[in-house]
């Protein structure tokens, strides 16, 4: 195998990848390689094709494809900047060495100089939630039947029941519906839904889908295909009160209950995780514990947003862009603090933050509450409600931050919890 | 009164909108889109429908999207027209389908180039 030298490598070809990638060569990298297991680019926003995508980053409502297509579109103007469909990197070494493997271009070998992460996340399927019953046809995560209903064209089955109410179930609630397939239920084992708000009002209000909170389902029934889901309420324990379950007909399931950071090449190559977000840790520049690997979009954790996504995936081409170029010392001698996560706080990304650097943080709360003050340092904020279903995304001035202290507490204030 | 939650952006704001003597007055919105919203859904709901088509010789599906937000009681009759749709290559993004679905007077365009 030959080795062939490059600059940067980006892992993946969806909104994460293509950001990094046109920032990095913006910022004069000269040779720059997306690999990607697809056949198109674009990743998953080619299977989402209901709109709401863009109102932040190019202020206007797009929908996936259109959203994927102003980045693709912008591939053109960069030549420095090579896509390699259909190919899986299939090992990744700390020293920043890469393996692929495709039918056209067989095994290969890669040196570069740094490797951005792109690879996105994938859903918990029913094996990680244990759902006890027997074993038909019928189950689907959301975005498999996403990708089977809007890229291959299949119509999954005719009576469907949602479990989870993550976005992509919402959003496949309101798609099947259109398609004239009954969606009888979307049951949510927590007492508060774990979408965004909007998509709670848009695919299940707007169609009268009822939403069972504080339910899950306890038997998923039928030899050969699913004839229906027994679903139990749960108490404040979250165990199901089996007493209280009750049958719901239907022929197919659909699990939306969680995403998990695709982690698998990070690990091997050696780079540190964060238990709280499932990714790599990260710092305000997206770089990991390895240096020279960058991490960027839902790899490092789930966003809710992909215009969130794009944001912080331009500032990891570039900050790799500066690694690359030699400008990297200049981040060196800063001074960084830790994140310390606080009350209420489920995760907080980026982890480290660098004096200097632009400091956006996201954060997932814990528990839903009202009324609150999210602290970051001398940043005070109010917030009228804050869920787990929606990060909150703060940005903090150099004068909230004191880079002496070492670490930077995060929390939550002065709530009423709003279960 | 009515409390909504906009639609317009995912700040998912929480809207109150008062009907008074005919008149409506909208509070605790973020933006002006989102008054908009909340005088829309309290007179003429309205929203963007997307879908796929199928595409003549290709087994790839078209994306497609209403130009416009349609009224909500139209949503089905719109689906029911989009479902009959068959897209002729090559196809570009914001070309037009079908010029006026289901009588709303607004256009079903494709969202995505298949060449």
């Amino acid at each position: 195998m030959k080795e062939q030298a490059i600059d940067i490598a980006v892992i993946g070809g969806g909104p994460a990848g293509l950001a990094a990638a046109i920032a990095a060569a913006k910022a004069g990298v000269e040779r720059i390689v997306i690999f990607d297991r697809q056949a198109e680019l674009g990743g998953i926003l080619n299977q989402c094709i209901h709109n709401g995508f863009g109102l932040r980053y190019f202020k206007e409502e797009l929908t996936g494809p259109e959203y994927a297509a102003r980045f693709i579109a912008q591939l053109a103007e960069y030549p420095q900047i090579e896509v390699k469909l259909e190919t899986m990197v299939v090992e990744l070494t700390a020293d920043k060495q890469l393996i692929t493997t495709s039918r056209r271009d067989g095994w290969n070998l890669y040196q570069a100089k740094a490797v951005i992460l792109a690879m996105g996340c994938r859903e918990r399927p029913r094996g990680a939630i244990n759902i006890p019953g027997t074993r038909p046809a019928g189950v689907y995560t959301a975005g498999t039947m996403q990708r089977l209903m809007n890229i291959e064209g299949f119509r999954p089955g005719n009576r469907a029941v949602i479990l989870g109410s993550g976005d992509i179930g919402l959003i496949m609630a309101r798609r099947l519906t259109l398609e004239g397939i009954q969606v009888a239920a979307v049951l949510e084992l927590l007492p508060y839904s774990c979408g965004l708000n909007r998509n709670v009002v848009q695919c299940l209000e707007d169609f009268d889908i009822p939403l069972y909170l504080s339910h899950t389902v306890v038997e998923i029934c039928g030899e050969g295909r699913v004839t229906g889901v027994k679903a139990a309420p749960v108490g404040s324990d979250r165990r199901p009160i089996l007493e209280r379950s009750f049958m719901i007909d239907c022929d197919t399931l659909v699990l939306s209950v969680g995403l998990i950071p695709e982690n698998e090449l990070s690990r091997e190559a050696g780079v540190q995780m964060e238990p709280s977000t499932g990714g790599p840790r990260i710092d305000t520049g997206c770089r990991t514990s390895v240096p020279g690997i960058f991490a960027c979009g839902n790899v490092a954790h789930v966003h809710d947003l992909v215009d969130d996504v794009s944001e912080e995936s331009r500032i990891a081409g570039i900050a790799a862009a500066a690694y690359v170029l030699g400008e990297e010392s200049i981040a060196n001698g800063q001074k960084r603090v830790k994140v310390v996560p606080g009350r209420n706080i489920r995760s907080v990304t980026p982890q480290e933050i660098v004096a200097g650097e632009p400091s956006a943080l996201y954060i997932r709360v814990a528990f839903p509450e009202r009324d609150v003050v999210v602290t970051a340092g001398s940043h005070r904020s109010k917030h009228r409600i804050v869920t787990p279903g929606e990060t909150v995304r703060i940005v903090l001035r150099p004068e909230d931050i004191d880079f002496n202290a070492g670490v930077l507490p995060v929390a939550v204030e002065g709530g009423e919890v709003n279960a | 009164m009515r409390e909504l939650t906009c639609i317009v952006c995912p700040m998912g704001c929480r809207i109150k909108a008062y009907e008074e003597k005919g008149q409506i007055r909208v509070e605790d919105h973020g933006c002006r889109r989102g008054e908009l919203y909340a005088r829309d859904e309290l007179t003429a709901p309205k929203r963007v429908v997307t879908s796929v088509v199928t595409v003549q010789g290709c087994s790839e599906l078209l994306p497609v999207k209403t130009a416009a937000p349609v009224p909500k009681e139209a949503i089905f009759r719109v689906m029911e027209e989009v479902r009959r749709v068959v897209a002729k290559k090559p196809v570009r993004a914001g070309d037009v389908l079908v010029e006026n679905i289901a009588g709303t007077g607004v256009a079903l365009i494709a969202t995505k180039h298949i060449q």
